[in-house]
């Protein structure tokens, strides 16, 4: 059965997916409407930049994201310099470096989604009196539900799973940066089976049921396009 | 007070550009008509605001929308307009009460000019307001899309071949209402087409656009009896005439009246004085010297020849008359007008051998 620092893990690293959740929804959604909106030349590298998670080892981000954030780090410097002391093997640490990488997962559903509607419904609100922020909120928010919803649960999903990164930033200092993909790996090593069995076998359960309900309620959102 | 519409801009692209100066009427139908390609879409979109065309000049009535000369370019939102698109592009996310609300909660309420109940009543959709868009045959969506676009109190309506995407049957659906619209409300319509019939039933107003330019403007009967038209749309030359039912003939045909004259067309049931405008063919009116002692053709009226243009095709000519102050047009061969001695000025009786009721 999962003991207490089982449960422990499971609830710190409930709490970074969530805040990594909605951190990466606030940011991601303006990027992903510029980025399938905007015809500046910029657009292509902008994408590829927000892609690069997806192709890069974790570890790779995890080298760089450690050197920033470092005490030479420009990212350090400026941590320290307001006062937040260093991120590296922090919760917040892991939330920043946890956003980078599942970025894309969040940025690619929502551009897709925004992408599907077209201009037409947007200057249909505007000769029906909606301004551009109004548009937003009552034509492309609405219409792009599907995609949000896909984001959010890539986003969360991702962030769960999330291994070497995790390792590489956070270290992994049980109740503060210890999550549960390390958590299984330590039970692994240890050779405690079945509680590595029970939080890997959750895993497995609960991804299932995520992606059942995102599929049988918006077949779309999964094909990206409505 | 009935503000005329006033639009002047060059848009270019590539090698296609648009480049008109239109001034059209403050009341009834305008309608844009021309081929695809011919810049209509294009001249709608840049008096919406849609397109930004640089250089222009926008003005309904003393309202200015655009004028790039003095830095004005008002955005489309904060224009008191009414745009219906080619296809219907109701939102999927809302109900059609909802898709009609739209726009008329984001009129404050002692502006609004039009009630949902009556629009919706105009339009026939009273009985669809709970349903989804996606729920609707293509010629409910368009009527739902026109009855959104009037709960946003326009002072002005665009509309974009709303009937193009329909089939023939859906077209004969709407017809009917927007010819109610036309009779029933008080803001001017510009009315794109490519359609010869829709214009013919519909326009008050006709603007012929051939390849980005204005080929013609004027009111309709006038404009269409036009005989120096470019050759696209002298190859289906015909005039418009409005007329009023006069009366019933014991023998199935009924008497139309219009200025000029005395129409007889197949019986048409309809209580006398309705108001019904016909389209004749240039290709159906023929020309005779004298009146024909016997004929098996009803329609016969005296006419002043007013001009004579040869068309595209060889050995035909466009002739141009006046019955009393109605024109006309007439198709005939270079022959015919040798051996009639056709000229302007001259005295002659046509025949018509077909009249088509448009309404």
């Amino acid at each position: 059965m999962l003991d207490l620092d089982d449960a422990a893990t499971l609830w710190l690293t409930l709490q970074l997916a969530c805040t990594v959740t909605v951190l990466l929804l606030a940011l991601g959604t303006p990027l992903a409407w510029w980025l399938a909106r905007t015809r500046s030349r910029l657009r292509h590298a902008v994408g590829a930049v927000v892609a690069l998670p997806l192709v890069l080892p974790p570890t790779v981000l995890g080298f760089y994201l450690l050197i920033a954030f470092g005490p030479n780090g420009w990212l350090g410097q400026l941590t320290q310099a307001l006062g937040l002391g260093l991120l590296p093997f922090t919760f917040a640490g892991l939330v920043l470096a946890s956003s980078v990488y599942s970025l894309p997962f969040v940025v690619q559903p929502l551009q897709n989604a925004f992408e599907a509607i077209g201009e037409r419904p947007l200057e249909a609100a505007a000769t029906l009196r909606a301004g551009p922020w109004d548009r937003f909120w009552s034509v492309a928010v609405p219409l792009a539900r599907p995609g949000f919803l896909s984001a959010a649960v890539l986003g969360f999903a991702h962030t769960i799973g999330e291994f070497g990164i995790v390792l590489m930033i956070g270290g992994n200092l049980p109740g503060k940066t210890r999550t549960l993909a390390v958590q299984i790996y330590d039970h692994v090593e240890a050779l405690e089976y079945a509680q590595a069995h029970w939080l890997a076998g959750g895993m497995v359960v609960f991804s299932f049921l995520v992606l059942l309900a995102l599929y049988s309620c918006y077949p779309q959102a999964v094909r990206g396009r409505s | 007070m009935t503000p005329a519409l006033k639009a002047r801009f060059r848009i270019e692209r590539g090698d296609f550009s648009v480049d008109v100066d239109l001034d059209l009427p403050g009341r009834g139908i305008s309608a844009l008509f021309g081929r695809s390609g011919s810049g209509k879409t294009t001249c709608l979109r840049a008096i919406a605001g849609l397109e930004r065309a640089r250089g222009g000049y926008v003005a309904l009535g003393d309202e200015v929308w655009q004028d790039d000369a003095a830095g004005v370019f008002v955005p489309v939102h904060r224009r008191a307009l009414g745009y219906v698109f080619q296809e219907a592009s109701l939102f999927a996310h809302l109900s059609v009460r909802g898709n009609l609300a739209f726009g008329m909660t984001r009129v404050p309420r002692d502006q609004r000019r039009f009630e949902l109940g009556p629009v919706a009543e105009l339009l026939g959709i009273d009985a669809l307001l709970d349903r989804r868009p996606d729920r609707l045959s293509g010629g409910e969506r368009q009527r739902v899309a026109i009855a959104r676009a009037l709960l946003a109190s326009p002072r002005l309506l665009l509309m974009d071949e709303p009937l193009a995407a329909l089939d023939h049957r859906r077209k004969q659906e709407i017809l009917p209402y927007l010819e109610r619209m036309h009779d029933e409300l008080a803001i001017p319509i510009v009315y794109v087409s490519h359609a010869p019939d829709e214009v013919a039933r519909l326009a008050d107003h006709l603007v012929l656009l051939d390849a980005g330019r204005v080929a013609a403007s004027g009111p309709l009967t006038e404009t269409l009896a036009r005989a120096d038209l470019p050759p696209a749309f002298a190859d289906d030359a015909g005039v418009v005439w409005d007329t009023v039912l006069a009366g019933q003939e014991p023998d199935a045909l009924s008497r139309l009246a219009f200025a000029g004259g005395v129409l007889y067309v197949g019986r048409r049931d309809a209580p006398i004085g309705t108001r019904l405008r016909c389209r004749i063919h240039a290709r159906d009116v023929s020309l005779a010297l004298e009146r024909p002692p016997a004929s098996s053709i009803v329609n016969l009226l005296p006419a002043l020849v007013t001009a004579a243009v040869d068309t595209d095709t060889p050995g035909h000519v466009l002739v141009q008359l006046r019955v009393g102050p109605s024109p006309l047009l007439a198709r005939i061969t270079a022959r015919s007008r040798r051996e009639l001695s056709i000229a302007p000025g001259k005295q002659v009786w046509v025949q018509i051998k077909g009249v088509a009721l448009l309404s």
